[in-house]
């Protein structure tokens, strides 16, 4: 049976600390490195700030899951190794992970810790997903947005290990681990350094009319109206012009939410087993809002009310959000 | 004027910051030395900010003289008090264009990071700061705003 656990996101100790007062089973962070893929200036953890936070979590009977879900460049795999080690011994609850070298390395070394299979793996078959189950012990896999439901109540039925899934937050359709489009012009891999458009390379303006135009390494990635809503400067949430199209359009996707705050009965029917909600790169205020509304939503459920599902659309990027692939496939 | 006026109370309430949330300062890394310039748009100032822990700025200027700023960050008044509190997402408020930010992102990002892992409200401290009279203009100031806020024109 699904336990509809809540995995929430954390990018501060103060962040973790407030997921864990607003209900969150288990809260997710990582390191001030290359490790995880949210590498962001200011944000994630010390080893001395993860053990505080472990401690305080457990204390209020959260689990602590530690991102090591980038891969390491050829020949430096050290600081990943490292990393396992120092979350091993402040007693993290699993490591959500990516690369098949991190996963072997934490399967023969830290056998003891559960291992989650991240979405940058982008493991979206029975086949692969089994076979991270069979050569490296992975006892969750976290299945890239891409599916439909009745696709993932399938793939249930195929594995040997538990399904989370995304419920709220980034709305990421790219193969994930796989993408190279701010490599392409920043020369920093969201995969290997962990920054999807690094801050360092972003640029605002504001321009006479009341436009704002985005940039990231001096391309230009949007143009918001007066008063347009804006979004990420990620390319691709982009809008370009092209010759057949001179006013501009999302080439990939628009700047838009997954939010399934709707389907979360149809999820658990399915077998889904944790619900993770995007957004370690977010302020406490966000974690707030966004962890209650669904701790509630989830609890009305378990005890078989309707769910009450907050309006969190403000809290959305473009705020705009969508049910994406999980409703239909052809969502766009 | 009104720069003058409020001097006093902006380097105190700094210093107070400072001195209670020593971890900021390493989320601001080399950032520490940038420029800020918080601009609030409905005041007759704005405000310079330089988070040094050596040499720690914060001061009123009038706009037409403010110093050049590596990172420039605007909205209403009370926004930026609640970005300052966690009581409203950054990330939400440049979605809806009521937070508007220019130069450095990088800068803006640690500012931000560094703030928000800081426990508690800086405006309650602040206005703690300043006894029972204090605590009643911070909620004389959030009254007003929450009836008056919606239809403010953009900076």
């Amino acid at each position: 049976m699904s336990l509809a656990e809540l995995i929430c996101p954390a990018g501060t100790p103060a962040a973790l600390r407030t997921a864990v007062d607003a209900g969150a089973d288990a809260v997710y962070c990582g390191f001030q490195d290359a490790t995880n893929a949210r590498n962001f200036p200011g944000l994630n953890f010390t080893p001395y700030e993860l053990a505080a936070s472990v401690a305080y979590a457990h204390a209020k009977g959260t689990k602590v899951l530690l991102a090591l879900n980038t891969y390491p460049p050829a020949g430096k795999v050290d600081l990943w190794r490292h990393a396992a080690d120092t979350g091993a011994q402040f007693g993290v609850d699993a490591f959500i992970v990516a690369d098949m070298g991190v996963a072997q390395y934490i399967a023969q070394t830290h056998p003891q810790v559960r291992l989650h299979l991240s979405v940058q793996a982008a493991a979206s078959s029975p086949e692969a997903i089994r076979y991270y189950c069979e050569n490296f012990g992975v006892k969750r896999v976290v299945l890239p947005r891409i599916l439909t439901i009745p696709e993932i109540r399938q793939i249930r039925k195929e594995i040997p290990c538990e399904i989370e899934t995304f419920i709220f937050g980034n709305h990421g359709l790219m193969v994930e681990g796989r993408c190279s489009l701010t490599n392409y012009l920043t020369g920093q891999s969201t995969n290997m350094d962990g920054v999807c458009s690094p801050a360092s390379d972003v640029d605002y303006r504001r321009h006479e009319d009341g436009s704002m135009s985005s940039q990231l390494a001096g391309f230009t990635i949007d143009c918001f109206g007066p008063n347009e809503k804006a979004g990420y400067p990620t390319i691709c949430k982009g809008r370009y012009t092209a010759p057949h199209r001179p006013d501009g359009y999302y080439a990939f996707e628009e700047p838009i939410s997954l939010n399934l705050s709707r389907l979360l009965p149809d999820l658990i029917d399915a077998g889904v087993h944790a619900f993770k909600i995007e957004g370690r790169q977010r302020s406490k205020s966000y974690v707030r809002g966004v962890v209650s509304a669904f701790r509630q939503a989830v609890d009305d459920i378990r005890a078989g009310r309707p769910a009450n599902i907050a309006d969190l659309v403000a809290l959305t990027e473009g705020q705009k959000q969508t049910q994406g692939a999980f409703e239909t496939k052809k969502w766009r | 004027m009104a720069c003058t006026v409020v001097q006093p109370l902006l380097s105190r309430i700094v210093r107070r910051i400072a001195q209670e949330h020593p971890s900021l300062f390493a989320r601001l890394g080399a950032h520490q030395s940038t420029d800020f310039l918080i601009d609030p748009v409905e005041l007759p100032f704005a405000l310079h900010l330089r988070p040094d822990p050596q040499a720690l700025i914060f001061r009123a200027v009038p706009r037409d003289a403010a110093p050049d700023a590596g990172a420039t960050i605007r909205g209403q008044f009370l926004l930026l008090l609640e970005l300052l509190d966690s009581e409203q997402d950054g990330d939400a408020a440049f979605f809806s264009r009521d937070l508007e930010v220019s130069g450095d992102t990088e800068a803006i990002v640690r500012l931000r990071n560094a703030l928000d892992d800081i426990d508690g409200s800086i405006a309650e401290d602040t206005a703690a700061m300043f006894g029972k009279p204090g605590r009643a203009i911070l909620s004389r100031l959030r009254r007003s705003y929450s009836d008056d806020t919606k239809g403010y024109p953009q900076p």
